[in-house]
C-alpha cells in the first residue's frame, strides 16, 4: 500500500472514477436511463453476457473498465457485475445507494472526500465527508466487502465498530488524512476484525486526551494473527510496547510495519529481531532511550538490519541520531524507498548513506541537507524516479536550505525522473528550463517557492518561462503546481502546451482572467483544478462551462468571484455542486470567499453545514 | 540529532512559579498547542475563525529588537499541519520574540454546545470581555438553537443555558467570575450547558 502512496500524487484515475465521461457528445448515456437494470435480456445476450463476464475478470484498470461499460448496455451490464474494485474519487460525486445498485460484487473501495486543500487548512472544520453513511450502506450492500481505503474522510469509533462488526472476510484498511476516530475505535475494530490483514493509518488527525487513550494493540486476537502490514506512524501516543512485541512474534505473515516516534531504538531492534522478514519499515523516532546510551546500542542495531535481508523500504527517523544511521548500511542497497523527510540530518549526515543506494527509486527529504546533499544524490541514485523535498520551517521567510543549484544536480544526475516535489526559498527559470531539458520523462512536477510572487533570483523575472519549458518539453505531464511570481503568460503557456495535464495547482499567480481562462480552455484532459489567491473572476469561471463535466473539481479561494457568477454557473449546469463556503456568518454575501464545485450525480448533499450555501 | 530541545512547555512551567506583580494573566498566555505532543493538536490553520487573521493582522508587541513575526498566511506554505506540528518549535531567540509569537498565534479553544454535532474553536484574544464573548458564541450556535432566550430575559426561563470552561486544573467552572485576562490565560476549553445540569451552576447573572 506504501507505493499506492507515492502513486497518489500521479493520481492517474483518468477520465472517470466509477461514472462514465461526461463528455459532451455522449451527454449522459445510458446513465441517466433510471436503474443500472432496466429489463433482463433475452437469453441470446445472456450467453453472450456471461462470456463478456469470464473475460472481463482480468481487466483490472478502471479506466479500461470505464471504456468497456461505454460499449453497448450488455457490456455496462457485464462490467457492472464483474467490478472488484471500485474507485470514488469524489465521495459526494454519488451515493452509496447508486454505487451498490450498479456495482454488485464489489470487494474493495477506494473513497476520497474533502478537497485537498483542507490539509492545509482552507476547509472549515465540519464541513463533511462523512463515512457514516457509506459504511451503513456497505454492511448490507457488500457483506463480502474485503478492503478499504479512505482519504480525507471523517471517520468515527462507530465506523470503525461497524466495520469490523459487519465485514466477515474483512482484510484491509487503509485511512490516509482522516479524522474523527480515536484509539478506542482502534481497540474495537483490531478485537473484532478477526481476519485483518492490512491496518494502515497515514498521516491521520488524532485529538485525544491522555486519559483517553485506550491500549488497542493488546485488543488483536491471541493467537496467530494473519497480519501483512500494520502501520501506524502517525499515532501521537505511545503503544503498549510489550503487547506489540508480542503482537509480531505472533504475526509470521508480517511484511510492513511502521512504528510512531515512541518507539526508540532499542525497541526497535527488538522488533526487528522478531520480524527478519520484513520488507518495509518505519523506524519511529531512531534515538536512544536515554541521553549517552547510545553506544551500546549501535552494534546491535547494525546487526539487526544485517540480518533484515528482504527490507526495500525505510521511513520514521522521526528524531533521529545520526550515530546511528550507519546502522542501516547493509540494507541501502536493497532499498528503492526511503523516507527522510522527518529527519534533520544534514549533507555530512546523509553523504556516507546515499553513497550506499544504488537502487533507489523513491526518495523523501527535509532541505536540511541542502544542495550539497541533494548533489550527493544525483551523484549515485541514478534510478531515481521521485524526489520529494521538504521544508523544515514552512514558512515564507525561513532560512532556504535548498535552491536552484540543488534542482539543477538533481536534473543532471536523475535522468529517469518522474516525479518531484520541491520547496525552496530561490529559484531560477534557468534550473526550471534545464529540468525540463533532461527530465523529460516527468509526470509530476510541484514547484513551491515559499515567498509569495517571488521571481527568478538571478534575472528578477517572473517564472514564466520556466514553467513554460516544463509545460512544452515534458510532453507526459499529467500534474503541475506552480508558484512564485507568474504573469498570465505562464498560463497562456500551460494552455497551449499542457494537453495532458489533469491536475493543477495555482497559488498567488495570474494578473487578470486571461489566466485561467487560457488553462480552462486549452487543457482538455483537466480535472482538478485548485487554486487561492489569484486575480480571477467571474469571467474566467464562466469560460469553463463547456469543460466542468469533465472535471472531478475545481476549487477556488481568494479570488474575485462573486455570488452573480457562481450561480449564473450553478444554473447553466444543474449536474453541477457549487458551494460557496463563509469562514465567517457576517462575511460579504456578494463576494465569494471559497468556492468548490464538482459534477454529481445525486445533486446537492443533504449533510451540508450552515457555512456552506449550495447554489 | 538532540532529542526534542526544552520546548515552550517548559518555559511555560517556570512562568507559572516566577514572583510576579499584577494578577495571573497579566502577561502573554502560552501558547495552546504543546509542540511536545506531536501532531495531537490541530494546527491553527485549521480553524475556521482564522480567515479573520489572515492578512496582517499589526502585532501588539513592542519589542524593538524581535523581528516582526511576518503574519501567517493561512495554509501557507502548503504542508500539512501533521508534518507542521511534527518538528519542535524553531528555538526562540528572546522571551520578547516568544510574547510577539504568541501573540500573534491566537489563543484557541474548543467550544461545544450540548447536543450540537460539531464543535467550534474560537480565539479568545479576539474578544475584549465577557459581553463579546457570550454574543460571539450566540452567534455561532444560532443555527442549533430555535428561540435563543434573548439576553433581556436572563437564563431565568424556560430553555436554560449557562457557558461554562475547563480551567488549567481541569475544573469545570461558570464563565464571568474571574478577571477577563485571568479567564483568557486559564481557560482551556468552553462548553454551553443546558438544561437541568445547569441550575446547579447557575449563581448569579453575567453580563
Amino acid at each position: 500500500m506504501r507505493e499506492e502512496r507515492s502513486d497518489m500524487s500521479e493520481d492517474d484515475d483518468g477520465g472517470g472514477e466509477e461514472k462514465d465521461s461526461w463528455a459532451p457528445g455522449l451527454g449522459v448515456a445510458g446513465k441517466s436511463r433510471g436503474a443500472p437494470y432496466p429489463l433482463p435480456p433475452p437469453l441470446c445476450d445472456q450467453v453472450l453476457e456471461n462470456v463478456i463476464e469470464n473475460v472481463l475478470q482480468f481487466l483490472t484498470s478502471r479506466r479500461d473498465r470505464n471504456a468497456v461499460s461505454l460499449v453497448c448496455r450488455s457490456w455496462y451490464r457485464a462490467e457492472a457485475q464483474t467490478r472488484r474494485e471500485l474507485f470514488i474519487g469524489n465521495c459526494y460525486a454519488v451515493s452509496p445507494r447508486r454505487a451498490i445498485d450498479r456495482f454488485r460484487c464489489v470487494r474493495s473501495l477506494v473513497l476520497k472526500g474533502k478537497p485537498r486543500f483542507a490539509d492545509f487548512g482552507l476547509v472549515p472544520i465540519g464541513w463533511g465527508a462523512h463515512f457514516s453513511p457509506w459504511a451503513s450502506a456497505m454492511a448490507t450492500g457488500y457483506p463480502w466487502l474485503e478492503k478499504i481505503c479512505l482519504k480525507r474522510m471523517s471517520v468515527t469509533d462507530d465506523d470503525l465498530s461497524r466495520l469490523a462488526l459487519s465485514f466477515p472476510f474483512f482484510k484491509g484498511l487503509t485511512i490516509i488524512c482522516c479524522d474523527g476516530f480515536s484509539t478506542a475505535g482502534l481497540a474495537v475494530f483490531a478485537e473484532k476484525c478477526r481476519h485483518l490483514r492490512l491496518l494502515d493509518l497515514i498521516e491521520d488527525y488524532f485529538e485525544e486526551e491522555e486519559y483517553e487513550v485506550v491500549d488497542w494493540i493488546s485488543k488483536f486476537p491471541q493467537t496467530t494473527t494473519s497480519l501483512e502490514t500494520l502501520g501506524f506512524d502517525c499515532l501521537p501516543s505511545a503503544v503498549n510496547f510489550e503487547a506489540l512485541e508480542a503482537l509480531i512474534a505472533r504475526s509470521p505473515a508480517l511484511r510492513q510495519l511502521r512504528v510512531n516516534h515512541h518507539v526508540t531504538v532499542d525497541q526497535l531492534r527488538r522488533l526487528m529481531v522478531r520480524a527478519p522478514q520484513l520488507t518495509h519499515l518505519g523506524t519511529g523516532s531512531f534515538r536512544s532511550p536515554e541521553e549517552g546510551e547510545g553506544m551500546e546500542h549501535e552494534a546491535h542495531l547494525v546487526s539487526a538490519f544485517a540480518a533484515s535481508r528482504s527490507l526495500v523500504s525505510l521511513s520514521g527517523f522521526r528524531e533521529v541520531e545520526s550515530q546511528f544511521l550507519p546502522a542501516i548500511y547493509p540494507v541501502c542497497s536493497n532499498i528503492t524507498f526511503l523516507n527522510f523527510s522527518f529527519a534533520e540530518i544534514t549533507a555530512e549526515d546523509l553523504k556516507p548513506v546515499i553513497r550506499h543506494c544504488h537502487n533507489l527509486q523513491n526518495f523523501w527529504v527535509l532541505d536540511t541537507v541542502g544542495d550539497e546533499g541533494l548533489q550527493a544524490v544525483a551523484a549515485t541514485c541514478k534510478d531515481l524516479r521521485e524526489l520529494r523535498v521538504f521544508p523544515l520551517d514552512a514558512t515564507e521567510d525561513s532560512e532556504g536550505f535548498v535552491s536552484d543549484v540543488g534542482l539543477t544536480a538533481i536534473s543532471e544526475g536523475c535522468r529517469k525522473l518522474r516525479s518531484i516535489l520541491y520547496f525552496c526559498q530561490r529559484m531560477t527559470n534557468k534550473a526550471v528550463l534545464t529540468m525540463s531539458k533532461n527530465c523529460q520523462e516527468l509526470v509530476v512536477f510541484r514547484l513551491c517557492i515559499m515567498a509569495r510572487h517571488l521571481p527568478d533570483h538571478h534575472t528578477g523575472e517572473p517564472m514564466d518561462e520556466g514553467f513554460g519549458a516544463i509545460v512544452m518539453n515534458c510532453k507526459n505531464l499529467t500534474r503541475l503546481a506552480v508558484s512564485g511570481l507568474l504573469t498570465d503568460k505562464a498560463f497562456g503557456y500551460i494552455g497551449k502546451y499542457g494537453k495532458s495535464i489533469r491536475t493543477l495547482s495555482v497559488a498567488f499567480a495570474g494578473n487578470s482572467d486571461m489566466g485561467l481562462r487560457y488553462v480552462l480552455e486549452g487543457c482538455p484532459k483537466l480535472q482538478k483544478l485548485e487554486i487561492r489567491d489569484s486575480p480571477f473572476g467571474d469571467p474566467a469561471l464562466l469560460s469553463g462551462i463547456h469543460h466542468y463535466y469533465n472535471m472531478r473539481f475545481l476549487w477556488m479561494s481568494s479570488c474575485k468571484l462573486s455570488r452573480r457568477g457562481c450561480e449564473d454557473v450553478a444554473q447553466r449546469l444543474p449536474r453541477l455542486v457549487v458551494e460557496v463556503i463563509r469562514d465567517r456568518p457576517e462575511a460579504d454575501d456578494e463576494a465569494v470567499e471559497k468556492l468548490y464545485m464538482y459534477r454529481s450525480l445525486v445533486g446537492r448533499r443533504n449533510d451540508a453545514p450552515p457555512f456552506v450555501k449550495i447554489l | 540529532m538532540e532529542a526534542a530541545a526544552s520546548s515552550v512547555k517548559d518555559g511555560g512551567d517556570l512562568r507559572d512559579t516566577e514572583l510576579r506583580l499584577g494578577l495571573p494573566g497579566t502577561e502573554a498566555p502560552e501558547k495552546p498547542a504543546a509542540p511536545s505532543t506531536r501532531g495531537s493538536k490541530r494546527a491553527l490553520q485549521e480553524d475556521d475563525d482564522m480567515e479573520s487573521r489572515a492578512n496582517s493582522r499589526p502585532l501588539e508587541a513592542d519589542s524593538g529588537e524581535a523581528p516582526a513575526a511576518k503574519a501567517q498566511i493561512v495554509g501557507w506554505p502548503p504542508i500539512r499541519s501533521y508534518r507542521r506540528n511534527s518538528f519542535p518549535p524553531r528555538k526562540v531567540e528572546s522571551e520578547a520574540e516568544a510574547e510577539a509569537e504568541a501573540e500573534a498565534a491566537g489563543l484557541y479553544v474548543k467550544v461545544s454546545m450540548d447536543g450540537a454535532p460539531y464543535l467550534r474553536k474560537i480565539d479568545l484574544k479576539v474578544y475584549k470581555g465577557y459581553k463579546e464573548l457570550r454574543e460571539a458564541m450566540d452567534n455561532m450556535f444560532k443555527c442549533f438553537t430555535q428561540g435563543e432566550v434573548s439576553r433581556k430575559e436572563g437564563c431565568s426561563s424556560g430553555s436554560e443555558s449557562a457557558i461554562t470552561y475547563e480551567d488549567k486544573d481541569g475544573d469545570l467552572m461558570l464563565v464571568g467570575d474571574v478577571p477577563w485576562e485571568m479567564f483568557i490565560s486559564s481557560c482551556r476549553r468552553l462548553r454551553i450547558m443546558k438544561g437541568c445540569e445547569v441550575r446547579g451552576l447557575r449563581t448569579r447573572q453575567y453580563s
